[in-house]
């Protein structure tokens, strides 16, 4: 069958290839999982059994359930000093994942460009690859702890044809996120050059060392912004496929005509676990964010020791060390570590041709797992 | 809470060192503390929480929740009696609760018969207790925060973005 030619050249092949050694084998330690390894908590699940019990099982309106909106917008407004309107400004998505796909869909014209970071998420070229628009990739590394500069953006302005910038803080993969003040700065060549910015943020309320600032509560920038947020991370529920974008009235009515003829709605059992979780679950969530910061400290110490150096991640649940010292590829550490050790992580060339120097490990793993891949690693750059 | 205890009550065999990468302290400040504690009292012990339904060799074991109605006593209230009850080592916990009666006590034994003469022979003879019911513990399902059953692990992928 022929396939469209823009998909067929989407295909990273060897990393593929890599994950299904790693998901073929057994008794492994992974340090290559991108989700929390706690359970969601069991009231948020408690909620979801109730809603099936009591009947829930239908679609729900194509933004979301308004109940579900409202309280979105009520929780914004308290933790951020945020104001999106829940009848217009707010669209219930199957994840951040769909959010991130009707963002450059609703937005992009064919050519247009947007710049991404490098190492960024997989998915952010992809999509907008898939709809017709052109990534610019713009490279940092563990120099300055692989942040976006407002000089590199304002640079990069400089060429025609860009329309947005996707970024993404706390970072997957590197676990670097921004203080207000680096903030402010991007912020104003966004009005400079007047960039869409689409932010997700589905790493905020595992930020360690400051406060998150979102990037629409920064001065002048709630025009310019597509806040994309949602539940996987915050109250470890990857598996409910719960997010939502927030933005000017506009695009969030854009996305959601996409977002009406593709998906329709999310699951209304996630979005009724998803209104527990706001009511009642963010007491989870700072037990959650406190193992995190414990386990940060102790994979980073334990990396630096090694000599596999890695800057202090501002937050997420991964850090980005370099293996220069193993002199191999990326993906070649990967495999042999895999065979010869037993402990599996993400190569980093998955997340840009540039970070082949770099591997990504998530510490949401037991201490017990860090301890022994820490010793595991040891043992292999030893040989 | 301190961190250090918070840590230590989720798993006590966490080394000094590990502590201190942890929570970001220094291992002397850490060493410092726990030996402070330890001297406090604070840190009471350091023990393993076992599930004895998973012992198949050895002796049974039983463990008994007992309601203890008492009188109390003048000028000590409770506590005279209580240490009376409580210096038994047959009884493993023993608290002074609000509500219909006065004394919750834990006793094990290895048998029905030795918890049973226990009660009997030493715990409702004493003068001050009025009455005592007794409830014999079928299974255990969770303790001290952890649940017992085992299966209840995340069911994530080993590997994704």
């Amino acid at each position: 069958m022929q396939i469209s030619k823009k998909v067929e050249h989407l295909a990273p092949s060897g990393i593929r290839a890599f994950f299904d050694l790693v998901l073929g084998m057994k008794d492994i330690i992974s340090l290559g999982v991108g989700e929390p390894d706690f359970i969601t908590p069991w009231l948020i699940r408690e909620k979801a059994i109730y809603s099936l019990e009591k009947g829930y099982t239908s679609y729900t309106s194509n933004k979301g359930m308004p109940e579900l909106r409202k309280q979105i917008a009520h929780f914004l407004h308290h933790r951020h000093n945020l104001d999106y309107d829940p009848e217009e400004e707010i669209l219930i998505t199957v994840g951040v994942s769909e959010a991130l796909d009707l963002s450059v869909r609703a937005l992009l014209n064919p050519g247009d460009k947007v710049l991404i970071p490098e190492p960024s998420y997989v998915s952010y070229g992809p999509v907008v690859e898939l709809a017709g628009g052109r990534p610019v990739f713009l490279k940092t590394d563990i120099s300055n702890g692989f942040k976006l500069t407002a000089q590199q953006i304002d640079k990069a302005c400089a060429q025609k044809g860009v329309k947005a910038l996707m970024i993404n803080y706390p970072c997957n993969p590197t676990g670097t996120s921004y203080r207000k003040e680096e903030l402010s700065e991007i912020a104003h060549v966004v009005a400079k050059r007047n960039l869409i910015v689409i932010s997700d943020e589905i790493y905020d309320e595992l930020t360690y060392d400051f406060e998150h600032t979102p990037f629409s509560s920064l001065k002048g920038m709630r025009k310019y912004v597509i806040y994309l947020n949602g539940f996987s991370k915050a109250y470890a529920m990857t598996g409910f496929r719960l997010g939502y974008a927030c933005g000017p009235r506009d695009i969030i009515e854009a996305m959601t005509k996409i977002h009406q003829y593709t998906m329709l709605c999310a699951s209304i059992i996630s979005q009724m676990a998803a209104q527990e979780a706001l009511k009642n679950g963010f007491r989870e969530v700072v037990q959650m964010k406190k193992e995190y910061m414990r386990r940060r400290r102790f994979i980073v110490d334990g990396l630096n020791e090694l000599g596999l150096s890695c800057h202090l991640p501002e937050g997420a649940f991964y850090v980005f060390p370099s293996i220069v010292k193993a002199k191999e590829k990326s993906l070649d550490f990967a495999k042999n570590l895999l065979r010869q050790q037993k402990v599996a992580l993400v190569p980093g060339v998955a997340f840009g041709p540039s970070c082949e120097d770099y591997v990504r490990i998530s510490y949401a793993s037991s201490y017990e797992n860090l301890r022994e891949s820490l010793r595991r690693i040891k043992v292999y750059l030893q040989k | 809470m301190d961190e250090i205890l918070e840590v230590l009550e989720n798993d006590a065999r966490l080394s000094p060192e590990e502590i201190a990468k942890l929570t970001g302290k220094k291992i002397v400040d850490v060493k410092k503390t726990i030996q402070k504690y330890e001297k406090e009292g604070v840190i009471v012990k350091y023990k393993t929480v076992v599930n004895h339904d998973l012992m198949r060799e050895g002796k049974s074991f039983v463990r008994a929740l007992i309601e203890v109605g008492i009188t109390p006593q003048k000028d000590v209230g409770f506590d005279a009696v209580a240490e009376r009850i409580y210096s038994f080592p047959e009884v493993k916990s023993c608290y002074l609760v609000s509500g219909a009666y006065d004394l919750l006590v834990v006793v094990e034994g290895d048998s029905i018969e030795t918890v049973s003469n226990f009660i009997a022979a030493k715990l409702a003879p004493i003068e001050s207790v009025q009455r005592t019911v007794t409830h014999f513990m079928l299974k255990k399902y969770k303790e001290d925060g952890q649940i017992l059953k085992k299966g209840n692990q995340t069911k994530r992928l080993n590997i994704s973005y």
